[in-house]
């Protein structure tokens, strides 16, 4: 092919609106945020909508403040929900979509219709499933209400209202908590990197290693991000919005996986059955191999899902529930009820992070396969 | 990898009995699932065709004794105009989206030039970033250039994030295209318009429909925009929800009577083009 002939011309300029556009409202606009987030807008609630306000660059000021100032303990709090919320999201997920699709997999009479029931709720929005399921739970309803059916007594439980958490932890521990996290995670790669004979990984993954793991020794117990122990752990209010966002999603974790097993050639179960592969071992040691990419999927859009949801726990829990709230619900609160930009765009920064890691390496390594064998 | 240990017990090899407790456990488990997805569902319409006053704590579960039809009059009247405002913004940022997508696709997948795959990957990112950390720019810019209060602006701003996906669906459906094609219209003669016209967008149907239900239904169900880029005049439906249902004082009947209301074109399209929104639902996972 020649090199710039006129119909590539023409490719080039059919993109170049949706480069240009993606260019100022993705990474441009991700570069003022960074930018506005470093600054005092709206600190000063005089200044926030003037028309000309001034604005000073502040620096990490911001994040300071989220991470270890007085005030921002609710931010603290959601920060440890999201996590929480993401682990326990996903696992439901993955446990109810793999086993509806294993179910439909055995093709059960009706399977279209067991189907069209299991992903419905998919195409709603969340706004709509935290309608519902905020009637469904409803402290003296909905739920609680269900086993006076049978005749027994209502159940008391504080679904969306509840004050008790569990798996507390103080969170000037956090930095000695997640060097140890950091460190174990570098000793694996040491111990594996050893196996496979990289020695310039092993080196690097252990002395890394055990720099932390010396910090979080001699230094780690004496840092205090704060003057007071301040508890957070997995608030229980926040189980009746995993088990709606659970209801709305496992549709789509049931979609995946029902395609991948459609995709096992038969060939292949057959050949393991021959082997004399049982039900168990074909599961074990052919099935559950071949899912696993799967599973990979599924969490990384189900965890980039979790991390941002705010909408049906706004419709569920409202927006002033401290005991539910998250992190992207916490923005847009702080951005465009209290006016406080640079504060919202610093928690949208600190989102934009947490998805970046789920994210980036899986672009990367998607298209880096693609590049490989185009 | 396909040798499984040969150490495991051969399955008896009774003769099928013509029930196999089996299959009876797998349709049991199937009802179980079926009540955890359904009776939210049915809780919805129960609370929805009751009268304000039939509606306590007592009679949650019950069907009501009279049906009362009204809650949806009552419901359209406080969010149809948010309806309407929803459907031309699903309608125009849809079909918007699905031309820019179409075009896009056809672009990278037969006019591949070098970069295009690092291209696409920048541009598949937008697609997951979390809308929080452009939101307030995004406000600033929709404010500056006159559209903040207008559908106009909520329809730029989902036609620009719309943009990855879009992009994603075609690309993949343009794909299985084979490259043979295009050459020999090539070789007749036929440039990027042409080829188009031609030859790309006849067969592009199905890719324009799974698009389609894809971006409708998202545009729809968006909240975020929807609650900072709007105001009353032109918020959508998802907001006006969530303004029915937030109060403190309302009657249960009419917030799930309006969330039906709201459900309704999506939960329509669904039930009647499933296998496309599966399609969508599917390379959303990147790979098609």
């Amino acid at each position: 092919m020649k090199g710039l002939s006129k119909d590539r011309l023409w490719s080039i300029a059919v993109l170049a609106p949706s480069i240009i556009l993606i260019a100022v409202f993705v990474y441009g606009f991700i570069a003022r945020s960074v930018y506005v987030s470093m600054t005092d807008w709206g600190n000063d609630p005089a200044q926030a909508l003037a028309l000309d306000p001034i604005i000073r660059w502040v620096g990490l000021a911001n994040y300071q403040e989220l991470f270890s100032g007085f005030l921002q303990g609710r931010f603290r709090q959601e920060m440890i929900s999201t996590i929480f919320f993401t682990i326990f999201f996903i696992l439901g997920c993955l446990g109810l979509g793999l086993g509806l699709a294993l179910i439909l997999d055995r093709n059960p009479k009706g399977e279209g219709l067991w189907r069209t029931i299991f992903l419905f709720p998919m195409s709603l929005s969340f706004i709509v499933t935290g309608t519902i399921w905020r009637w469904m739970l409803q402290p003296q309803g909905g739920l609680n209400q269900a086993p006076t059916l049978f005749g027994a007594q209502p159940g008391t439980f504080g679904w969306l209202s509840s004050s008790d958490a569990i798996l507390k932890f103080d969170w000037n521990k956090l930095p000695l908590l997640t060097a140890s996290v950091v460190g174990v995670v570098l000793i694996v790669m040491a111990v594996r990197a050893a196996r496979s004979g990289d020695r310039t990984r092993t080196l690097v993954a252990a002395v890394c290693a055990a720099i932390l793991i010396v910090w979080a020794l001699l230094i780690g117990p004496n840092v205090k991000m704060l003057p007071a122990p301040e508890l957070h752990g997995f608030n229980l209010a926040l189980i009746g919005i995993i088990i709606a966002a659970v209801w709305q999603m496992s549709g789509y974790t049931m979609a995946l996986y029902l395609a991948g097993l459609r995709g096992i050639p038969e060939e292949l179960r057959e050949a393991a059955k021959v082997d004399g592969a049982n039900d168990l071992g074909l599961y074990r040691h052919v099935i559950f191999p071949l899912l696993a990419p799967i599973s990979l999927s599924a969490m990384i859009v189900l965890g980039h899902i979790s991390l941002k949801i705010f909408d049906l726990v706004y419709a569920m829990a409202g927006p002033d529930n401290l005991a539910t709230s998250v992190p992207a619900l916490n923005m847009y609160l702080t951005s465009f009820r209290q006016n406080q930009f640079s504060l919202g765009a610093a928690i949208g920064t600190i989102l934009l992070i947490l998805v970046a890691f789920v994210i980036v390496p899986y672009l990367a390594s998607q298209f880096r396969q693609e590049d490989g064998h185009a | 990898m396909t040798s499984a240990p040969a150490k495991a017990v051969p399955a008896p090899t009774t003769p099928r009995k013509p029930v196999q407790p089996g299959r009876i456990l797998m349709y049991a488990l199937l009802v179980v699932a079926a009540l955890f997805f359904l009776v939210p569902v049915y809780l919805l319409f129960a609370t929805a065709l009751k009268s304000p006053d039939a509606i306590n704590l007592a009679t949650t579960w019950h069907w009501p004794a009279a049906l009362n039809w009204a809650s949806f009059g009552e419901a359209w009247g406080k969010i149809g105009g948010n309806m309407l405002n929803s459907l031309f913004l699903a309608v125009v940022a849809t079909l918007l989206s699905a031309l820019l997508g179409s075009l896009n696709g056809y672009a990278l997948s037969k006019w591949k030039f070098r970069g295009a795959n690092t291209l696409f990957a920048l541009m598949l990112f937008g697609m997951f970033i979390p809308y929080q950390a452009v939101l307030i720019p995004l406000f600033q810019f929709i404010k500056s250039i006159g559209l903040y209060g207008s559908i106009w602006g909520l329809i730029l701003a989902h036609v620009v994030y719309g943009i990855p996906i879009t992009t994603l669906i075609f690309r993949n459906f343009y794909a299985d295209v084979p490259d043979a094609l295009v050459e020999a219209a090539t070789i007749d003669g036929a440039g990027f318009w042409s080829i188009y016209r031609l030859v790309i967008f006849p067969i592009s149907i199905p890719g324009f429909v799974v698009v389609i239900i894809w971006q409708f239904t998202q545009v729809w169900n968006e909240f975020l925009f929807a609650a900072t880029l709007t105001n009353t005049t032109s918020q959508p439906v998802t907001y006006a929800l969530s303004q029915l249902a937030g109060g403190q004082a309302v009657s249960w009947n009419l917030p799930m009577a309006g969330a039906i209301l709201a459900a309704l074109p999506t939960l329509l399209v669904y039930i009647l083009l499933g296998r496309y929104f599966v399609r969508g639902l599917l390379a959303g996972s990147v790979k098609g």
